[in-house]
């Protein structure tokens, strides 16, 4: 059959000359990132973020350009932050592949300082120290490397407070004022008890909090100590107040008070339209994902309470320069103009994410939100703020509380006993630092 | 191809010698291309990686390394995770492998019957190979979600109580399982197929005059002339099942592979090692053994393949 080997020939020859397009595609695009950049003073900044700093929504970019004309500014953006550190790592060790700016998760900064120092810029070599006045102190404290260095510049913190549904609360008979509600649920009991009474009246399916992880992530997010004491020793264990959050954790799991979501997953973004829980542990930048995933469908049946328990920090961020980076003094700038009060408090009202320079949050204070009918956030997070404790972070903060809630979820998903998940806890951080 | 080399118009005539000497080096430059991409990206990262088991090494300071010796792999021996890991892909493995290669079969079987439409039918079976295990994983993802999956709903019909086809061990093992059956039962019937056309007809004709029913001649006749194509088809599907990667990881996005790491496959439990804990000494042990794993299951099938054919001889 000569016309069938033909065809197969014909077919072969196709697919070798689309793959050598393919490589030459690749060869090319490889010059073109390096040539397009330096010619006639134009810079093209590159800005790596995960989840949502909100500065493309806030318009921030553009007003940039704006300022410099010689700038290009290209963000890229991962919306879990586990797949962003793990991607960044790979590229620091490699040397390669690193944007100019890149975002650093609070949880992750003592990595940065006490192991990777050498691989992002000490800013102060571009003047940094003058800029120390702009920040809360225990922000600034949290970036400076063993010798001083400053390896990066804080965007915001992550006060917490608790975001809820007034309209579910409504039609369960609770009251859906939120000086009220704060009273109800001073502590966490009264949080749980609240919980159970709505759990009796609940409108459809839907359930008290999200997930129990969340519960434990907000609660741990009150403590000064969490997973190492202030020596740098891993405590976690036998850290009281880490036990207490879990076994409140364990307690909402049991009462069937939980929607059994696991944050970040599919299901969880998908329950926000459909109304599945009732209330959300909510640290500032919550608000704006509530937002992004509820839609307009959900504006005005939000609103946002102070926490039970008194007040927290869960999350925040940073902004550092690679060593490896293309233009450092440019990002540097870039970076400096981004975490200035000015743009802080223009995120905040934009976005949620709550600001980390002093006269940004007083800037702030009086801001309020729409969209949660109105809340008075700028005050809430603002006093959150100012009375969160200042917390000691380790190197594996996020990879140990990635563990317990695993071992929560276990828990309400699963039903297995609580002091098995404890033991599976353990055995999986053991798994971690190995 | 050294054949047809001299056939070829030469301007100056080389002399004898240079001619020889070409005609021996020539088949061995002619395959030189892809030796040295597979030295390069083959080989030298096999015994790389077998070098870097035996350290410490850690992502975050690559340089680094210390020396190890066999720690690594004694660690494994008593790592809980590992041997989890092996026993998901194992079943997994199973739960993939067997539905999809009987389906194959059946679907190359109804196949090479005369039908309507033929060459579109067989088209429009490979194109869930041609899909992307991203894109697959994702769109199944959604269809096995708990409070909205499509599946769930559709047993919600029938009466049957929603599934976590993420959390339970089986389910969440049955949902990944699927992906891989959908995409590559196609695959693999097209393999059956092209085996079955090239069972001479005349063996069919045979068993018909001696009164065989279809079905006995699926049985005597095809399954008999398809025993090497069963054989390649087996031997792939193993090696994918032990490397199964993708689908587990992008199931729910989590590198434990859920969260009792009740579909944490080899693959999947080296990934997490290496860039989730930033361990690679322990994740290029993790590799090793997942690759003599494969040399040992690949021997096994030889060997098997290899006594029932010498027993047919024999009979």
């Amino acid at each position: 059959m000569p016309t069938t080997r033909a065809a197969a020939r014909a077919v072969l020859r196709l697919g070798a000359v689309a793959l050598a397009g393919s490589l030459l595609a690749a060869c090319g695009s490889g010059t073109s990132g390096t040539a397009s950049d330096g010619a006639g003073g134009k810079v093209t900044l590159t800005v790596d973020l995960f989840g949502s700093f909100g500065y493309k929504e806030a318009g921030l970019y553009a007003e940039y350009e704006k300022l410099h004309p010689n700038v290009t500014i290209k963000q890229s953006d991962t919306q879990d932050e586990a797949d962003y550190w793990k991607s960044l790592q790979t590229r620091l060790a490699g040397g390669g592949g690193l944007a100019d700016v890149q975002g650093i998760e609070v949880g992750r900064i003592a990595s940065v300082t006490q192991q990777q120092a050498e691989r992002f810029e000490d800013l102060r070599k571009y003047g940094a120290d003058s800029l120390k006045d702009r920040f809360a102190e225990a922000k600034w404290a949290a970036a400076a490397g063993k010798n001083g260095e400053v390896l990066a510049l804080g965007t915001d913190v992550g006060p917490e407070a608790l975001c809820y549904r007034t309209d579910l609360f409504a039609e369960a008979g609770l009251p859906t004022d939120r000086a009220e509600l704060a009273k109800r649920w001073s502590t966490w009991d009264g949080y749980l008890d609240l919980g159970r009474q709505y759990k009796a009246k609940a409108p459809g399916k839907s359930a008290w909090i999200d997930s129990v992880g969340s519960l434990y992530s907000i609660m741990i997010g009150q403590e000064k100590e969490r997973y190492y004491d202030a020596s740098g020793a891993l405590i976690w264990e036998t850290n009281p107040p880490l036990k207490a959050a879990w076994n409140a954790s364990v307690e909402a799991s049991r009462d069937g008070l939980s929607a059994k979501l696991d944050q970040w997953s599919p299901q969880w973004n998908q329950a926000f339209a459909a109304g599945s829980f009732a209330t959300i542990p909510c640290p500032a930048w919550m608000l704006g994902y509530i937002k992004g995933q509820a839609g307009e469908t959900g504006k005005g049946k939000w609103d946002v309470a102070p926490l039970p328990g008194g007040a927290g920090n869960w999350g925040g961020a940073y902004l550092a320069v690679p060593r490896a980076a293309k233009h450092k003094k440019e990002a540097y700038e870039l970076v400096t103009w981004l975490t200035a009060p000015e743009q802080q408090a223009k995120v905040f009202t934009a976005q949620g994410n709550f600001p980390s320079a002093t006269a940004a949050i007083a800037e702030v204070a009086g801001t309020t939100d729409p969209y949660f009918n109105g809340a008075p956030i700028g005050k809430i997070f603002g006093d959150a703020a100012k009375a969160a404790p200042v917390q000691v972070l380790g190197v594996h903060d996020q990879n140990i509380s990635q563990q317990i809630t695993n071992a929560l979820s276990e828990v309400e998903r699963k039903g297995l006993a609580p002091d098995k998940a404890w033991e599976n806890a353990k055995k999986g951080v053991a798994n971690t630092l190995g | 191809m050294s054949l047809a080399a001299p056939a070829k118009a030469v301007p100056a005539p080389r002399p004898p010698a240079v001619r020889r000497l070409w005609r021996a080096l020539s088949p061995y430059a002619y395959v030189a291309p892809f030796f040295s991409l597979f030295a390069a990206f083959g080989l030298f990262p096999l015994v790389y990686t077998a070098y870097v088991s035996l350290h410490r090494v850690e992502l975050q300071d690559p340089g680094t390394m210390e020396w190890r010796g066999l720690g690594n792999y004694t660690a494994l021996l008593g790592d809980e995770f590992f041997w989890t890991a092996l026993r998901n892909t194992f079943t997994i493995g199973l739960l993939s492998t067997v539905p999809q290669l009987v389906m194959a079969l059946g679907l190359a079987h109804l196949l090479n019957h005369r039908l309507r439409g033929r060459t579109f039918l067989r088209t429009a079976m490979l194109l869930p190979y041609a899909t992307s295990v991203a894109a697959a994983t994702l769109v199944f993802a959604q269809l096995f979600g708990r409070d909205f999956g499509l599946v769930n709903y559709a047993l919600g019909l029938a009466g049957v109580g929603p599934v976590d086809w993420q959390s339970d061990t089986l389910a969440s093992q049955i949902a990944v399982s699927t992906i891989v059956v959908w995409r590559w039962t196609g695959y693999n019937a097209l393999i059956y197929l092209a085996g079955m056309q090239s069972i001479p007809s005349e063996l069919y004709e045979a068993a018909e005059m001696d009164g065989a029913s279809r079905l006995r001649q699926f049985f005597h006749v095809t399954l008999p002339g398809l025993r090497p194509t069963i054989l390649f088809t087996v031997v792939v599907s193993t090696i994918g099942a032990t490397q199964l990667f993708g689908e587990p990881l992008l199931f729910e996005g989590s590198m434990s592979g859920g969260i009792s790491h009740q579909y944490q496959t080899l693959g999947l439990y080296l990934y997490e090692q290496g860039w989730g804990f930033f361990h690679l000494g322990r994740a290029a042990a993790i590799a090793w053994v997942m690759f003599l794993l494969i040399l040992v299951l690949v021997g096994a099938n030889a060997l098997v393949a290899r006594r029932r054919s010498r027993k047919e001889a024999g009979r």
